[in-house]
């Protein structure tokens, strides 16, 4: 077998053993797409359950079972094991094929970077399990988790620049352009804000090396531009290989790509300070962030209009192809959410909607909507490719759409309800100038809403597990292919 | 202006960029760095960014003990510890938020979601045995709540063996803890718990410091008592009350 085999499509002749593959890696692409679903269904079942328990609080049960120890390991499965692997796996997928050439350094090394991102997880959600937490969002894990994924991220990083260089085509291709700079931003994000010292080499405890209001600004520095990078750019990224291959139209416009890349990446990074408004940071950086959030919704759109039109043409396809429907859809979310974005930015929206469960209910639009779909419409792709074995069932298929997209209405429509009423009730004076509701209050008011939240998350999650059911059943009948084929030579 | 020759070298297009990936990431590094650079720099030279106010002391070691569990259990996930400047919150919780008051904050605990109350100025409000039976039972106390029980943190005795590590720590990063006050450490534990001890040295050391008036279970230290010690301190350093605006006071 040579590596012309590794590039003929799935409908082509089936080889005995599809994992030994000249050339292009895809053993380690395959790992990475099973690692993303084991998270998937780890991350997503915490966030139910936690979900679940703001509604009934009965299910906070000793220590390890509570709301604040559970909310990281959510946050960590998901954002960092979920997305982290999906990105890990279309990154080095697309790399090699966009490039024509296999991953530099090697498949050790890949499988090092592999089992180590895996290693990061459990020690992060063990910490947390344990009360290991440095306690700043998105980035919990201690002092030595830390160091571990830094390492982990730095080796990602040669393999992913080094095949880069040695490519075979002249150009770079687009969807590299956004998963170099999450490469980049990404570890530098978590390097500068996971600066801490250990008490003593042999404690998990440690004391951030900042304080007070630089660490405030450096921590929403690096939150915002998780989601900026992590969450948009390396989905973005995603988008411009696997919306068009899935559509089989070219981007929409080259030069849109263009722009819309370079203003990204340098308005986003501006855009953390808005996680702080009215708050003891100074006003200027306050105004700063503001300002940048409101402009940063043109590049956003400018990638949405370029996904969105890139299915010109072949519009009927969305009736017949719910893969392509997944993708297009999470391209309009992307849209929905980087129009709130901003809204939310807006100092009079954000002193309404801050602390409130508007916001939650914006990130999760972003992460269920834009970034899942994203992920679940690539890997509906992906994986006949990877194992040479057409899709189970696209019926299947269809049933997930419909169950993720009525999950994500219901928890976005009940956020909003409650975060608007929670800012509202917070604010609300009687007629003799007294506030009207104590907190409790507005905590009570909230229970209708975190039941249908967590009903959303329900729905989801099923759709969730429909989709893992067809990637097993895919996978499983490729290896029985391969045993019958082994067998019989 | 169409180029008759596209690669010509005299003119410099974006498939120069990409073409090259040393260019690439370059141009990639110096985009992203600019903002973060302009906005985060200058919150360590500008000397107003924390306008110093009188009477902000490092946490006593039982406080800090006590915010160590604060950190663990996540409650900064529910309780936020800034009070933006609204009528409104002024109102619920009391003089919004000054940078002053979190400046020996390793980490910061401003918090970004209120699923309970800002905790900011939570310090003296309630007695210790009101926090006592609301962290074993929230929903006994305030029966709406959706707050998890803490009667675990009643069981498990404090471990204080490693806190002259935790203030040599702090002390390295800038916090005034001083080589007497790691000394002194145990002995200011006990002395706040009410176990014995020097009060008068405890509160010449950290001025304003209350003695637990009592513990969960007397006579043993627990790791709520430690919580406990560091809600009650939450706001109070600061008094707004006095004559003048303490905000206003500093020279420049």
């Amino acid at each position: 077998m040579n590596s012309s085999a590794a590039v003929a499509p799935p409908s082509g002749v089936a080889p005995a053993r599809p994992w030994v593959i000249d050339g292009y890696n895809e053993a380690v692409v395959r790992k990475f797409v099973l690692a993303t679903l084991f998270w998937a269904i780890v991350g997503m079942s915490i966030g139910l359950f936690i979900a679940t328990e703001l509604a009934f609080p009965l299910l906070n049960f000793g220590e390890y079972g509570n709301f604040g120890r559970l909310r990281p390991c959510h946050t960590t499965a998901v954002v960092i094991g979920f997305t982290g692997n999906a990105l890990f796996a279309s990154s080095l997928y697309v790399v090699q094929r966009t490039c024509r050439i296999g991953l530099f350094g090697g498949p050790r090394f890949a499988n090092f970077v592999f089992w180590g991102f895996q290693l990061f997880l459990v020690l992060a959600i063990q910490g947390y399990l344990l009360g290991a937490t440095k306690s700043k969002e998105y980035a919990e894990a201690e002092w030595y988790a830390d160091l571990w994924l830094a390492i982990v991220w730095i080796a990602y990083a040669v393999i992913f620049i080094g095949t880069l260089v040695r490519r075979k085509e002249p150009h770079i291709y687009v969807a590299n352009w956004f998963f170099l700079s999450y490469v980049i931003v990404v570890g530098v994000l978590w390097i500068t804000n996971n600066m801490t010292l250990p008490i003593d080499l042999l404690s998990s405890k440690s004391y951030p090396v900042y304080a007070g209001v630089q660490d405030a600004m450096i921590q929403w520095w690096f939150g915002h531009n998780m989601v900026g990078f992590l969450l948009t750019a390396g989905v973005i990224g995603m988008m411009y290989y696997f919306l068009p291959k899935q559509a089989e139209r070219p981007i929409y416009s080259y030069r849109l790509s263009i722009v819309h890349f370079w203003a990204l990446i340098f308005l986003y990074i501006w855009a953390g300070p808005h996680h702080l408004q009215y708050t003891a940071l100074p006003d200027w950086t306050q105004t700063l962030g503001v300002a940048f959030s409101i402009m940063l919704w043109i590049p956003s759109w400018g990638g949405m209009v370029n996904g969105i039109m890139t299915v010109s043409g072949v519009w009927d396809k969305l009736r017949t192809d719910p893969i392509l429907r997944f993708l297009v859809v999470s391209v309009a979310f992307y849209g929905m959410a980087t129009f709130e974005g901003p809204l939310l930015a807006i100092p009079a929206v954000n002193g309404l909607a801050h602390y409130t469960d508007w916001i939650i209910g914006h990130v999760h639009s972003g992460a269920l909507g834009w970034v899942a779909f994203m992920v679940f419409g690539s890997f509906y792709h992906l994986v006949p490719r990877l194992w040479r074995q057409q899709l189970y069932s696209l019926k299947m298929v269809e049933w997930h759409f419909w169950l993720g997209s009525v999950g994500i209405l219901l928890y976005i429509t009940s956020m909003w309800i409650s975060g608007i009423t929670a800012g509202l009730m917070w604010k609300a004076y009687d007629s003799y100038g007294l506030l009207r509701y104590s907190f409790v209050d507005s905590v009570a008011a909230m229970h209708p809403f975190y039941v249908v939240r967590a009903l959303g998350g329900g729905f989801y999650l099923a759709g969730v597990v429909l989709a893992l059911t067809n990637f097993g059943l895919t996978i499983a009948r490729a290896n029985t292919r391969v045993a019958v084929a082994v067998a019989a030579e | 202006m169409a180029n008759p020759n596209p690669a010509s070298p005299a003119k410099f297009t974006h498939a120069n960029i990409e073409k090259s990936v040393p260019l690439l990431l370059m141009l990639t590094f110096l985009v992203i760095s600019l903002g973060g650079i302009v906005e985060i720099v200058p919150l360590f030279t500008i000397q107003s960014t924390v306008q110093k106010v009188g009477n902000i002391r490092p946490y006593t070691p039982l406080e800090l003990l006590g915010r160590d569990i604060y950190i663990r259990e996540g409650c900064y996930l529910c309780h936020s510890q800034m009070i933006r400047s609204f009528r409104d919150e002024t109102q619920r919780y009391g003089h919004y938020s000054i940078a002053a008051e979190s400046m020996y904050d390793h980490p910061f605990q401003w918090g970004s979601k209120r699923i309970g109350p800002d905790l900011a100025r939570v310090g003296g409000r309630y007695s210790n045995a009101w926090h006592m039976a609301h962290l074993t039972d929230p929903r006994a106390v305030v029966p709406q709540s959706v707050m998890p029980p803490y009667a675990f943190l009643k069981h498990d005795a404090l471990e204080t063996a490693d806190i002259d590590e935790r203030l040599k720590t702090l002390a390295i990063e800038g916090v005034p803890y001083d080589n007497r006050m790691e000394i002194a450490a145990q002995s200011d534990i006990l002395a706040q718990a009410g176990l014995g001890g020097d009060a008068a040295a405890l509160t010449k050391r950290y001025p304003g410091a209350k003695v637990a008036s009592a513990l969960v279970y007397p006579g043993k230290l627990t790791e709520m008592d430690a919580l406990i010690a560091y809600l009650q301190v939450l706001g109070t350093m600061v008094d707004f009350n006095a004559a003048g605006d303490p905000v206003g006071t500093v020279k420049p």
